[in-house]
């Protein structure tokens, strides 16, 4: 509904003007004695909320291992094509030999990188995380591309409930390969 | 020190003197652009310039980071970058011109503070000497007649970018500063009229101005401002329209007109613009202290001698008395220099026609006025009119007031 906003004739200090600027001068001043309210970046650092999806990260299992099989789904469904992964066979001998596969090479280029976290949906594994990571930086072309190590030493290790290597483990030891 | 300053040529002094003044002067102007960046940070919210630090001030354990925290370096970094980037002259201006519009806007900026004495010491015979390039008769006239010269680098340059912001940045300034020029010399009259008894010898002199503010009595020792607080005011708002500082940013509103005058200026060229603007809010707001606010007299009816006196320097010392005379100018002078700052993030912008309405609607009336009212007070004193002229004058003042403040007619909203 449209409506007549009336104009009001203007107050004696208004018209005066001095106060009025005086009274906004007081007001400047007040600010002028606050506390700033900025936030000096890379010193300070906001609070990342819950389920933010920064840069994308490798992670281990509560037992250290890796968790990915090298399934190629995240590299599938990147839209960027951001992801690079080469399969590598576990050797017989090592502690996690009952794992599949693992990645000999994993690389996230970061200047090609969305943030879309497609590749931590269609991970079976759940070994792509995408964490609080946000200000991924660098000097050179080589630099913003991710390898494998750096992946992980972002990533780190997440609490995970599930055990799968392990149940499988024991599941292979009681001579019930398909458990 | 003292003998061997005063058996130096006068010209040699002369030299030495000005030389002085502009190192002072330079500086403060490249100070007034950090404190600029620092007051404004601080009224926003935010800390301002913080970041530059020279390598080997990293090593500096509390020092370093609080100067780091201060920003000074920008000061430097600011400094430096004018000077190294690539000065360059657009194809299409005029050369000359264009080149010289900087230059001229430097030269009134620093000549005018030849008349502005920015301090006194007591000499031999106990008279009070002051500390000025020229100490000239005609003081305050010197001050107005070379300082409005600073409008024509503000023309020049704007005619000589040859493109069309910068030309009307130009005649913004020129209209505005013929405009506000008018009221400021008559907010001025009223002072000279008061301190220039009839009969004795007529002084324009800023010295002079401050010497009667510094007398014994009670209406001797009074500050200007609280005598005559119109035309202070006028003085003052006058003062912001002729620096083109905020509101009265005319010139080189960068919401309307990109960079105004100085859009096509680019590095060092741009710099003298900015160092003369900061040397032109110095030296006007000197010009506000000397004539209202008493000079380097610390606080109303306390004259300077008379603080020094109760700390035991009393006039036997010329050289802390002039360098406390000079500290107390100072001290006044950066506050109005914060005062500018303080407006520029209070007051908004005017419009065009709003400055032109200002100044010749309002501010000229009321100069003109307040001087009529100033010289009717005089008459009433000198020639001892009495109590019934008085009465006259408050009932003319008081209907002058009505007509005025009359409330706005509804046709004119």
């Amino acid at each position: 509904m449209a409506y007549v906003v009336e104009r009001k004739p203007l107050s004696l200090s208004e018209r005066l003007y001095i106060p009025q600027v005086l009274a906004g001068m007081k007001t400047t001043l007040k600010h002028f004695f606050a506390p700033n309210v900025t936030m000096e970046y890379p010193e300070q650092r906001p609070a990342i909320p819950p389920g933010y999806r920064g840069v994308p990260t490798l992670v281990k299992d509560p037992n250290g291992r890796e968790k990915c099989v090298s399934c190629q789904l995240c590299e599938f469904v990147c839209p960027p094509k951001a992801i690079r992964i080469t399969p590598g066979e576990i050797p017989p001998d090592a502690a996690n030999a009952h794992v599949e596969k693992g990645p000999k090479a994993f690389d996230i280029d970061m200047l090609r990188c969305i943030y879309c976290g497609l590749c931590q949906e269609v991970c079976p594994e759940e070994a792509i995380w995408l964490q609080n990571q946000y200000s991924m930086s660098g000097y050179t072309r080589e630099e913003m591309v991710n390898n494998k190590e750096r992946l992980y030493e972002l990533g780190g290790t997440l609490p995970d409930q599930h055990f799968k290597w392990d149940k499988k483990k024991a599941a292979e030891q009681r001579g019930n390969a398909h458990h | 020190m003292v003998e061997f300053w005063q058996n130096l040529h006068p010209a040699v002094q002369l030299f030495l003197k000005g030389i002085a003044v502009v190192l002072v002067i330079f500086p403060l102007g490249g100070i007034g652009s950090l404190a600029e960046r620092k007051i404004s940070a601080a009224m926003q919210g935010r800390p301002g310039p913080n970041r530059a630090l020279p390598i080997w001030f990293r090593w500096v354990p509390v020092l370093g980071p609080f100067l780091q925290r201060l920003g000074v370096f920008h000061l430097m970094a600011d400094g430096l970058k004018m000077l190294f980037k690539e000065d360059a002259l657009p194809g299409h201006v005029n050369k000359v011109y264009f080149v010289a519009a900087p230059i001229l806007a430097m030269i009134p900026a620093l000549t005018t503070v030849t008349a502005v004495p920015f301090g006194a010491y007591l000499n031999g015979e106990g008279e009070l000497v002051p500390l000025v390039l020229a100490n000239l008769d005609v003081g305050i006239l010197a001050v107005f007649a070379v300082s409005s010269l600073g409008v024509y680098s503000l023309i020049i340059a704007g005619w000589a970018s040859n493109s069309k912001y910068p030309f009307l940045g130009g005649v913004r300034a020129s209209a505005q500063l013929i405009s506000y020029e008018l009221s400021m010399t008559l907010s001025v009259l009223p002072v000279f009229l008061w301190i220039n008894a009839p009969g004795t010898n007529g002084s324009l002199s800023l010295f002079n101005v401050v010497q009667y503010q510094s007398q014994p009595g009670l209406l001797g020792g009074t500050w200007f401002f609280f005598l005559m607080p119109v035309s202070a005011v006028v003085f003052l708002v006058s003062l912001f329209a002729e620096t083109n500082r905020l509101p009265f940013d005319m010139a080189e509103g960068e919401a309307d007109l990109v960079g105004g005058f100085h859009t096509e200026y680019g590095a060092f060229k741009w710099g003298l613009f900015f160092v003369a603007e900061y040397a032109h809010m110095i030296v006007g707001s000197g010009v506000f202290v000397l004539l209202f606010l008493g000079g380097w007299n610390p606080l109303p009816w306390l004259p300077l001698e008379k603080v020094l006196g109760w700390m035991g320097v009393a006039g036997n010392h010329p050289i802390l008395f002039g360098i406390a005379s000079i500290v107390v100018f100072l001290v006044k002078v950066l506050f109005f220099i914060f005062v500018f700052m303080w407006v520029r993030w209070t007051v908004p912008r005017f419009r065009y026609d709003q400055v032109m309405k200002l100044g010749w609607q309002k501010l000229l009336p009321l100069a003109i006025g307040n001087l009529i009212f100033y010289a009717a007070a005089i008459a009433i004193i000198e020639l001892h009119l009495g109590v019934a002229a008085w009465v006259a004058l408050a009932l003319a003042t008081i209907v002058a007031l009505f007509a005025i403040l009359r409330p706005q007619s509804r046709a004119a909203l």
